[in-house]
């Protein structure tokens, strides 16, 4: 009986809760002209969260390129395959790994930060002391904020796809011996500009939308104490990364599950 | 609105070189990864084969002459009375002088690669134009079909 | 009775009027029955014990909050029934200095100040400069324009955001707790801030505190509450000398009387008993 009741708490609790996080998203939505009137607000938080970012996404691309093309080489090499690594290793990076990893690093560094800091203003009354002032908390904080996450994930998404591709090309050519040019025109050739490029930025669109829109969400929905921002920064990383990876299943299935 | 009076130029610096870096990463997938020079043959002239079998042949798989990449399947459809594939081929304009009497050939790139469709030029004076059909076509290989005729054949000589 | 926009009995030189107000968060009731008059040009006083609602009665003030029954006046307009857009039309003509001074921490000193100017008055940025320079003059932190909110003591803090409070030169100055958590100078200092930008910039304060001492020194007029309600009213001197032994308890800071030293709770024996009952 005891369970049951708390099944239905959870399911309610949870239903509340996207409920709300629907209702932001509007009232967000709402006031989004305030990112072209605020441009300047947009290009600062692009700094913090994009730049801030940058590092750990060239670094982590530039070793999961490395491995893929390892791991790759070593499994095509068995069927004399191994003109096919360049192949391999692009449509692994533009289509999957791109966008889903350069996403969920930017949730853990950017994501929990910005959860924190609009955590802390709520907490500090910075939020309720700009409505006192007649300004809006949600665009004049929020929405900078969000436009320049959804703005900065495509970016990262095609530094991280460079940067796994030039490694994979390190890796396959100098040291495994694939010739440069096979590794290039196996890409060439099976890499569609469209189909595998583009799919992919919109991909990194879509997780930037809703990984910066958890990242604000969790902020504003803070309960204003220590342990509010602690288990808020957290929430944003699990559900910020778990949304990814199911949104990515979900794509992958809505751009490449109807052809074959 | 000047708010980021502090630090603004730094910002602005580093952003910048942010959306640069973005944009030149976008161009570096779009011409060195992917294939955006030949992605999409704009202009060129249509023409159609009929196959009884395209096995794995996709939407987008090249068309080449002698390996040369010169267009693209841009249609797959089965044509109703006769029951075989036609595929439409979108082959770039200044190509214009392949003969009539080409013939399109279905092959595979290496033993498992992706397919694709080969012409080889015939001899005749006149030249395929927009809506022109190939008349000679060999199919593509089934893998699996041609493994099965060969181990029946086998069976068959040890039976003797 | 249909919603008028204008409360009748309002007198001419009430600048707010709280009216038969309740507030509550979620099913628990805060406040009720509260009634206040808030005259132009006046330091209001509002105090009780920590945890008694005053700043939620600031956050009906401002229209952060909307009572559940009741009304609050602001010059005369109802503040629960006005739109957003004028609703921060009204905030423009009043200041607030929070408990915990919530300047914006990613700011300067002089930014924060110049905030609600660049927000709402697209003045000049020579201009703004110099008004934010007044503004910081009048609290002593000229000199300290360049600093930036981590850099600064909670008196300055506090100093900072009551600069930045009065920037828009409001009518009305809400300030939550000005006295909490000071030294003695910045007490001082405070206290001398509140009654003279109240005296000189012709505003009208509420100061809602659980001080005594400095409640009484700077209120031209009082409120006590407790039990979600008020308790008592009246001038200082009325007040410390009041015959309620409520009024009296709080304003005397008397550890049991009407508001017992107990929180509610069973018989101490009884519970004893029951606790090692229970255990075996
Ligand atoms: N956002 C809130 N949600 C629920 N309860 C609250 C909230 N804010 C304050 N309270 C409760 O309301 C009561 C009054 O709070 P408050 O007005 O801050 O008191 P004071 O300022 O007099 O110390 C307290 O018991 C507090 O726990
Ligand atoms: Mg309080």
């Amino acid at each position: 009986m005891n369970a049951l009741a708390a099944i239905g708490r959870f399911t309610l609790g949870g239903v509340y809760h996207l409920g709300r996080c629907g209702v932001f998203l509007c009232t967000m939505l709402a006031v989004i002209s305030h990112a072209w009137r605020r441009f300047a607000l947009v290009v600062r938080q692009l700094y913090f969260a994009g730049v801030m970012t940058l590092l750990i996404t060239l670094v982590a691309g530039l070793f999961v390129g490395m491995v893929l093309s390892l791991q790759g080489y070593y499994t095509l090499v068995n069927y004399g395959g191994e003109s096919a690594l360049g192949l391999l290793v692009a449509l692994s990076l533009t289509r999957e790994l791109g966008p889903v990893l350069a996403a969920v690093l930017f949730t853990g560094r950017a994501g929990s930060a910005i959860t924190a800091e609009i955590g802390l203003m709520k907490a500090t009354d910075q939020l309720a002391a700009m409505e006192m002032m007649a300004t809006d908390p949600v665009a004049r904080v929020v929405v900078p904020r969000f436009v320049a996450g959804v703005l900065a994930v495509p970016i990262l998404t095609l530094l991280f796809n460079v940067v796994g591709v030039l490694g994979g090309y390190y890796v396959g050519t100098v040291q495994l011996g694939v010739d440069s040019g096979v590794y290039w025109a196996s890409m060439q050739n099976g890499v569609d500009v469209f189909e595998d490029i583009g799919n992919g930025i919109i991909k990194s669109f879509v997780f930037g939308f809703v990984v910066s829109w958890i990242m604000v969400f969790e902020g504003c929905d803070t309960e204003p104490t220590a342990e509010g921002i602690s288990r808020a920064t957290t929430r944003t990383v699990v559900v910020g990364s778990l949304s990814v990876l199911g949104l990515d299943y979900i794509l992958t299935a809505l751009m490449y599950g109807g052809i074959s | 609105m000047s708010n980021t009076a502090t630090g603004g130029r730094k910002i602005e610096l580093w952003v910048g070189v942010l959306v640069l870096g973005g944009l030149l990463s976008l161009g570096f997938l779009a011409f060195e990864v992917g294939n955006f020079d030949n992605a999409r043959v704009r202009d060129g002239y249509r023409v159609y084969a009929d196959f009884q079998n395209i096995g794995g042949l996709t939407l987008r798989a090249p068309v080449a002459v002698a390996g040369v990449r010169i267009g693209q399947v841009t249609g797959i459809t089965l044509s109703r009375d006769s029951f075989n594939a036609r595929v439409e081929l979108t082959i770039a304009r200044h190509y214009d002088n392949l003969p009539v009497d080409s013939s399109a050939s279905i092959f595979t790139k290496g033993l498992l690669g992706a397919q694709y469709v080969g012409l080889e030029p015939g001899s005749d004076e006149e030249f395929l134009g927009d809506g022109d059909e190939i008349e000679f076509t060999n199919s593509s290989v089934v893998l699996e079909q041609l493994i099965g005729e060969l181990l029946f054949s086998k069976a068959e000589e040890a039976a003797e | 009775m249909p919603h008028s926009p204008h409360n009748p009995a309002r007198p001419a030189d009430t600048l707010v009027s709280v009216d038969n107000v309740s507030f509550g968060y979620g099913p628990r009731t805060i406040l009720s029955g509260l009634d206040m008059q808030i005259t132009r040009g006046s330091v209001v006083v509002v105090m009780g014990p920590s945890g008694c609602g005053k700043s939620t009665l600031l956050g009906l003030i401002g229209g952060r909050l909307a009572a559940s029954e009741g009304r609050v006046f602001f010059d005369g307009g109802d503040v629960a029934a006005l739109r957003r857009r004028e609703l921060f039309a009204l905030r423009k003509r009043m200041g607030m200095l929070f408990q915990s001074s919530a300047l914006l921490t990613d700011l300067s000193v002089f930014d924060n100040v110049a905030f609600p100017l660049r927000e709402h008055c697209g003045l000049p940025e020579s201009l703004v400069r110099n008004l934010v320079l007044m503004k910081l003059h009048m609290v002593g932190l000229r000199g300290a324009r360049d600093l930036r909110p981590a850099e600064l003591s909670g008196g300055m803090a506090r100093r900072v955001a009551l600069a930045r409070a009065i920037a828009l030169d409001p009518e009305l100055i809400l300030y939550d707790e000005p006295f909490a958590g000071l030294d003695p100078v910045s007490l001082g200092v405070t206290l001398k801030l509140i009654r003279e930008l109240n005296d000189a910039l012709r505003l009208t304060s509420v100061v809602v505190t659980h001080d005594v001492d400095e409640g009484c020194r700077i209120a031209d007029y009082m409120y006590l509450l407790g039990r979600g309600t008020i308790i008592g009213h009246g001038a200082p001197q009325e007040m410390l000398h009041s015959g309620d032994p409520e009024v009296a308890q709080f304003m005397q800071g008397m550890p049991d009387g009407p508001v017992p030293f107990h929180y509610p709770a069973p018989d101490y024996r009884a519970e004893l008993l029951d606790a090692g009952g229970a255990r075996s």
